[in-house]
C-alpha cells in the first residue's frame, strides 16, 4: 500500500522531470522529422515544457512571477505561429509541399 | 508578479516616467498611424507612408536627445524591471537612427516593385519598438517579448516578395531557427527563475554568485546563451544567416545584419553585464569559443562566395566573432578577479555595434543601388563600377575598407577597442582571442578588398551606363560616409557614447 502510495505520490519535483523530457521529446523530434508542420509543432511542445517548468516552479516558490511568464510565453508563442502559419501558406501555394528537403534553394 | 503590481496599483500608482518612454511611445503611435493611413490612401500614394514613418522616427529620436539633455541620471520602473539610463539613451539614438537609415535603403526598392508599402513599414517600425524596449530591459521576461518583437516582424519583413521562392525559403528558415532559438532561450530562463527565485536581472546577480545549484545553473545559463548565438548568427548556429540573407529583400538583409543582430547583441549584453557576471566560470569558455569559430569560419566561407550578399552574410557572421570578443575578455578577467576590464569591454562592445552599423548599412546601400543596374548580386558584375559611377565606387571602397579595419576609416577604432579589451584581459585565454582575431583581420581583408579590385580595376563585364541612384539611397550613402570618416578621424565622437554607457553599466552592475 505504502508502495503504490509513493509510486502516485505527485510532487513538483515530478513536473520538472516531465517538462525537461517534453522539451527532449521537442527537440529530437525537430532533428529527425522533415515535414516543417510536424517542425512547428515540436516547438510547441518545447515551448509548453517550459511553461510547465514555469509553473511548476512558481507553485515549488510561492511566487507568482513564474505564472505571469506563461501568459507572455503563450501569447508571444501564438502570435509566432500565426506567422509561422502565414509563411507556410505562401510556400505551399508554389510549391504544393513543406517537406523541410525540398525546400534548398539556398545554399553555399 | 502580476499580484505586485496589482498590489501596488492598489497601495499607490505605479511611478512611470512618461518622458522616459516617450520615444517608445512616439514608435508605437507612429505605427499604428501608418497602417492607418495607408488604409485610407488610394494604392498609387501610399509610398507617403513611408515619409510619414521616417518623421515618427525622427521624433522619437527628438526625444532620445531630449532623454540625454535631462540629466536626470537612471529613471528605473516597474520594480527595476525597465530602466532609461545612459547606456540605454545611447543605444535607443542607435537604434532609431538605423530605422532611419534603413527606411531611406527600403524606400525606392519598396516603392518600385509590386508590394504593400504601409505594412512594411509598420513591420519594420514594429521591430524598431522591440529593439528600444530592449535597451531597457532589466528583466528575463522583458526580455523575451523585447526579442520577439523585435524578431516575429522582420520573419514576415525577410519573406516580403511572397511570390518568390527564394524569399518564402529564406522567411521559413530564419522564423525555424528564431522559433528554435527563444524556445531553449526560454527554457534556461525557466530554471534560472527556478533556482533564484526573481526574473529581475539584479536580483539574479546576486543570487548566482552564492553557491549552490551550481549544475542546474551552468544548464540554464548555457542554454541561454544557446538562444542568443542563434539570434546573433554565432558559429555554429549561423548556418541561417546566409540563405536567409540572399532570399530577402535587400534593405530588409540590410536591417537583419545590423538592427537585428545588434537587437541580440543588445540583450546578450544585459543578460551577461548585469545577470549572469558572477557567474563567469560558466560561460566564459561559451562565449570564447563562439567568438573564435564565428571569425574563423566565417571569414573562411566568405572568401569562396562569388555573391556580395552571402559574401557579406559570412562577413557579418565574422564580424559577430569580433563582438563576441569583448564578452569573453570580461569573463576571462572576471575570472582572474581583474574587475576594471568591465567598463573597457562594455565599452568595446557598444562601439563595435555603433561602427558596425555605420559600415555595414553604407555596404549594403551600395549594393542596392548597384543592384538596380545589374538586377544581381554577383561580384563579377561589379568590374568596371570605376569607370560608369566613381562616386558609388569610392564610397563601396570606403566601407569595405572600414570593415577591414583599416584607418583612418572607423572600422579601425572598432578593432582597436576590441583587441584592447582582448588584451587586458590577459592569460593564454585572452592572447589566444587576440592572436585569431589578428590572423582573421588579415583572411578578411582578402575579400574586402578582391571586390574593391574588381570594381576599379576590372573590365567591365557588361557595355553598362552610370547606376542611377535616386536621392534617399544616395542620401542614405552619403549619411554612412560621413560617419565612417568622421568616426575614423575623430573616434573620440563613439568613444565618449562608450564611455557613458560603460559608467551607466558600471553603476548598475556595481564594479
Amino acid at each position: 500500500m505504502t508502495l503504490v502510495a509513493g509510486l502516485f505520490d505527485i510532487s513538483t519535483q515530478h513536473y520538472f522531470v516531465v517538462g525537461a523530457l517534453l522539451f527532449t521529446i521537442g527537440a529530437v523530434g525537430l532533428l529527425v522529422r522533415k515535414n516543417t508542420i510536424v517542425m512547428f509543432m515540436c516547438v510547441e511542445l518545447m515551448l509548453n515544457a517550459v511553461n510547465l517548468t514555469f509553473v511548476a516552479f512558481s507553485k515549488a516558490l510561492d511566487d507568482a512571477a513564474g505564472q505571469a511568464a506563461v501568459f507572455f510565453t503563450l501569447i508571444v508563442a501564438a502570435a509566432e505561429v500565426a506567422v509561422g502559419l502565414a509563411i507556410i501558406v505562401a510556400i505551399f501555394r508554389r510549391r504544393q509541399g513543406v517537406t523541410a528537403d525540398d525546400i534548398d534553394l539556398l545554399k553555399g | 508578479m502580476i499580484l505586485g503590481v496589482a498590489a501596488s496599483l492598489v497601495a499607490h500608482n505605479p511611478r512611470i516616467d512618461w518622458f522616459g518612454i516617450a520615444p517608445e511611445g512616439t514608435l508605437v503611435a507612429t505605427a499604428v498611424a501608418v497602417l492607418l493611413l495607408d488604409l485610407v490612401m488610394p494604392r498609387r500614394d501610399s509610398w507617403q507612408t513611408s515619409r510619414l514613418a521616417s518623421v515618427g522616427v525622427l521624433v522619437s529620436l527628438g526625444f532620445v536627445v531630449a532623454l540625454y539633455e535631462r540629466h536626470g541620471g537612471t529613471t528605473p520602473m516597474f520594480g527595476g524591471a525597465y530602466v532609461v539610463d545612459n547606456y540605454a539613451i545611447a543605444l535607443k539614438g542607435f537604434f532609431l537612427v538605423v530605422a532611419y537609415v534603413t527606411i531611406l535603403l527600403a524606400v525606392d526598392y519598396i516603392g518600385e516593385g509590386d508590394y504593400y508599402q504601409g505594412e512594411f513599414y509598420f513591420l519594420l517600425l514594429t521591430s524598431v519598438l522591440g529593439m528600444t524596449v530592449m535597451t531597457s530591459a532589466r528583466d528575463l521576461i522583458t526580455i523575451f517579448v523585447a526579442l520577439e518583437t523585435i524578431s516575429i516582424p522582420t520573419y514576415v519583413l525577410a519573406g516580403y516578395r511572397k511570390h518568390d521562392r527564394r524569399s518564402n525559403e529564406a522567411a521559413l528558415k530564419y522564423y525555424l531557427i528564431g522559433a528554435i532559438s527563444s524556445a531553449f532561450m526560454l527554457y534556461g530562463m525557466s530554471l534560472i527563475y527556478g533556482v533564484t527565485n526573481s526574473t529581475l536581472l539584479s536580483d539574479i546577480s546576486d543570487k548566482v554568485g552564492q553557491t549552490g545549484h551550481g549544475k542546474v545553473l551552468a544548464v540554464a545559463i548555457f542554454l541561454s546563451l544557446i538562444g542568443f548565438a542563434f539570434k546573433v548568427s554565432a558559429v555554429p548556429f549561423h548556418w541561417w544567416a546566409p540563405d536567409t540573407y540572399e532570399g530577402a529583400p535587400t534593405p530588409v538583409t540590410a536591417f537583419l545584419s545590423v538592427a537585428s543582430k545588434a537587437g541580440g547583441f543588445v540583450a546578450m549584453l544585459n543578460i551577461i553585464f548585469f545577470g549572469f557576471s558572477n557567474r563567469s566560470n560558466v560561460w566564459w569558455v561559451v562565449a570564447w569559443l563562439l567568438a573564435i569559430l564565428s571569425m574563423t569560419l566565417g571569414n573562411l566561407t566568405a572568401l569562396r562566395q562569388t555573391n556580395i550578399v552571402r559574401m557579406l552574410a559570412y562577413s557579418s557572421i565574422a564580424q559577430g566573432g569580433f563582438m563576441l570578443v569583448p564578452f569573453a575578455a570580461y569573463g576571462i578577467a572576471r575570472d582572474h578577479g581583474h574587475l576594471s576590464v568591465a567598463q573597457t569591454s562594455f565599452q568595446a562592445v557598444v562601439i563595435y555595434l555603433l561602427i558596425y552599423g555605420a559600415m555595414n548599412l553604407g555596404a549594403f546601400g551600395c549594393v542596392i543601388a548597384v543592384a538596380r543596374r545589374t538586377r544581381s548580386a554577383d561580384i563579377e558584375g561589379y568590374g568596371g563600377l570605376f569607370t560608369t559611377s566613381p562616386a558609388l565606387t569610392v564610397c563601396l571602397s570606403m566601407f569595405l575598407a572600414s570593415l577591414t579595419g583599416i584607418p583612418p576609416l572607423a572600422g579601425w577604432f572598432a578593432k582597436f577597442v576590441m583587441f584592447r579589451s582582448a588584451i587586458d584581459a590577459g592569460g593564454w585565454a585572452g592572447t589566444s582571442l587576440a592572436i585569431v582575431a589578428g590572423v582573421n583581420s588579415v583572411i578578411a581583408a582578402y575579400y574586402y578588398l578582391n571586390v574593391v579590385r574588381t570594381m576599379w580595376f576590372k573590365a567591365p563585364a557588361t557595355e553598362a551606363g552610370p547606376v542611377q541612384v535616386p536621392s534617399a539611397l544616395g542620401f542614405s550613402i552619403a549619411l554612412c560616409t560621413v560617419l565612417v570618416l568622421a568616426i575614423g578621424v575623430y573616434p573620440q565622437l563613439v568613444g565618449h557614447i562608450g564611455d557613458l554607457a560603460a559608467k551607466a553599466a558600471s553603476v548598475a552592475t556595481g564594479s
